[in-house]
């Protein structure tokens, strides 16, 4: 689990079942077995009144099978987080009070969803949260706004501009990424050995 | 009797410098041969006649350059202004303030008449002359914080106060020390401070934020911060480091006193009457290595502070390159003689 090291680098919890009227499970690769987990420990017929929005990832068919027996109300395989979010967001728009909120997998899943849940006015802290699986990031350039996806090297190239971007800790919820600035401005002939750091 | 508005630049060819005047007021942020963070936050009240602070808000012979240059940054990226939805009355609310502070200490160069809710304002160094409704967006050509922010020196932050923090939501932010708005917009206070090093530990922020929470409208309250520029360079954004990094490798020993600049930050922190937000005018003036060596005091103890400083904070601020060069200049101007205790040039 990543550790707080600077008080904007977000930390995460461990998936509980809260009391609520509905529920919504928005998770990718490994996190699919933190739904699965909280399960063994939620009560009867909990899952009669939740979506589950899952992107498979590197784990591919492997918890598919495991989801589906949990008799979610409505179930989703996803390509990719991408292609997941119209769906989120028109979720998040029609949804009732007392939803509750679960994500799960890594932390640009994590993130984005997150994000999505801020537009539509949810406050980040009723949000249960857990990591698991990749710690590769999703980097904002702080020069040319570009956002890199899936950084697991440090320092990492900007898929945008090119630039050979530190990646610092210091995240924005807002924009769903680390920050990203050049390591070499000062003197553009030093060239870092990138090493991977975030896998 | 006005100010002569200098006409110089803060980019290309770098023609600022400070009359020597205007030497003398600079806000030197040392009060002994030493520097630690700490909560250095003291009320803002007018401060000695021909200071910085003889008016709240100061308005100096930069004041029409820095204008002309925060219009360049903001044509090449609006994104340095910024305000969430929700902070249009606070924006109203800065409008008022900034107008009604020059107005009031620069009468000569600033009008402000009220009929109910038709405002004119009247500003004569840029040669504006607007009449507009108070609260009506539609009739400002830009929204209120824009507007006013265009027309007053310094960065602007504006920090909406809920759930006992504060949170950055909106900003005019063209002449910073590293920190980018659009990054930060939406943060709280422990947030946007997060990558400041040392602090943290030591409870600095805790205890500045329980005080800010607690300022009072009418009693606005200051402090001052600082760091090294290279080149009287204002926009010294993240946005643009990979344009401007490289000016840090190139000071010599030869080109010191021109080319280093002490930047020094004026923060001041206003609550807001209608909004009930803060705004943090983060005002920042510059010095050459040439200039300040004309106070014998302020050499010798920018040399000590300098020389002493933990590397953190050197790293954290940027000067780690060129920090001995700069030291090594200064040491020539400390005799090693003791400093007397204050700010002031002596």
């Amino acid at each position: 689990m990543p550790a707080q090291t600077i008080k904007s680098r977000p930390v995460y919890g461990t998936l509980s079942p809260q009391a609520g009227k509905s529920h919504l499970f928005v998770a990718d690769a490994e996190g699919g077995s933190a739904i699965l987990d909280l399960a063994r420990q939620a009560p009867e017929g909990f899952f009669g009144a939740a979506h589950i929005m899952f992107i498979p990832g590197r784990t591919g068919d492997s918890l598919l099978a495991a989801l589906k027996a949990l008799k979610p109300a409505q179930y989703y395989e996803g390509p990719s987080i991408a292609a997941a979010i119209p769906r989120l967001k028109q979720t998040l728009a029609t949804a009732h009070m007392g939803l509750r909120i679960y994500l799960s997998g890594t932390e640009g899943l994590i993130g984005q969803a997150m994000q999505a849940a801020l537009e539509s006015g949810i406050d980040h802290t009723s949000i249960q949260t857990e990591h698991r699986g990749s710690l590769a990031r999703r980097v904002q350039c702080v020069h040319c706004k570009g956002i890199t996806e899936d950084v697991t090297t440090q320092p990492a190239t900007c898929a945008h501009c090119g630039l050979l971007l530190l990646v610092r800790d210091h995240y924005s919820r807002r924009i769903a990424a680390f920050q990203g600035v050049c390591i070499n401005a000062e003197d553009p002939t030093e060239i870092p050995q990138k090493e991977e750091m975030f896998r | 009797m006005g100010i002569n508005f200098r006409k110089e630049t803060f980019r290309d060819d770098f023609t600022f410098r400070n009359s020597p005047e205007f030497v003398r007021r600079f806000p030197f942020p040392f009060h002994e041969d030493a520097y630690m963070y700490a909560v250095n936050i003291e009320p803002h009240v007018p401060g000695p006649e021909g200071s910085v602070l003889e008016n709240l808000i100061d308005v100096d012979e930069h004041y029409v350059a820095e204008m002309e240059d925060r219009a360049l940054v903001l044509a090449e990226d609006p994104l340095r202004c910024q305000s969430l939805p929700h902070m249009t009355l606070a924006g109203w609310d800065l409008l008022e303030l900034l107008m009604t502070e020059q107005a009031n200490g620069y009468p000569e160069h600033f009008s402000l008449s009220r009929d109910g809710d038709r405002w004119r304002w009247i500003n004569r160094p840029l040669g504006i002359d607007d009449t507009f409704t108070f609260g009506d967006v539609s009739t400002l050509p830009y929204g209120p914080m824009e507007y006013i922010t265009r027309q007053s020196q310094g960065d602007f932050c504006i920090l909406d106060q809920r759930d006992g923090n504060l949170w950055m939501d909106a900003g005019m932010v063209t002449t910073q020390a590293d920190w980018s708005l659009d990054f930060d917009i939406g943060m709280n206070f422990f947030e946007w401070h997060a990558p400041v090093p040392l602090a943290h530990e030591k409870g600095i922020f805790t205890r500045a934020l329980k005080f800010l929470t607690n300022i009072q409208q009418g009693k606005p309250a200051r402090r001052l911060n600082w760091t090294m520029t290279i080149n009287p360079r204002l926009d010294t954004s993240p946005e643009n480091y990979h344009k401007w990094g490289t000016d840090r490798m190139t000071v010599t020993p030869e080109n010191v006193g021109d080319k280093v600049h002490l930047r020094v930050e004026l923060q001041s922190f206003w609550r807001l009457p209608r909004s009930n937000a803060l705004v943090f005018p983060i005002r920042c003036y510059l010095i050459k290595m040439d200039e300040l060596v004309t106070s014998p005091k302020w050499a010798r103890r920018l040399h000590r502070v300098l020389r002493d400083l933990p590397q953190e904070l050197a790293d954290y601020k940027g000067l780690t390159r060129y920090r001995p060069t700069v030291v090594e200049w200064l040491s020539k101007h400390d005799d090693g003689a003791p400093t007397s205790a204050g700010f002031g040039p002596d």
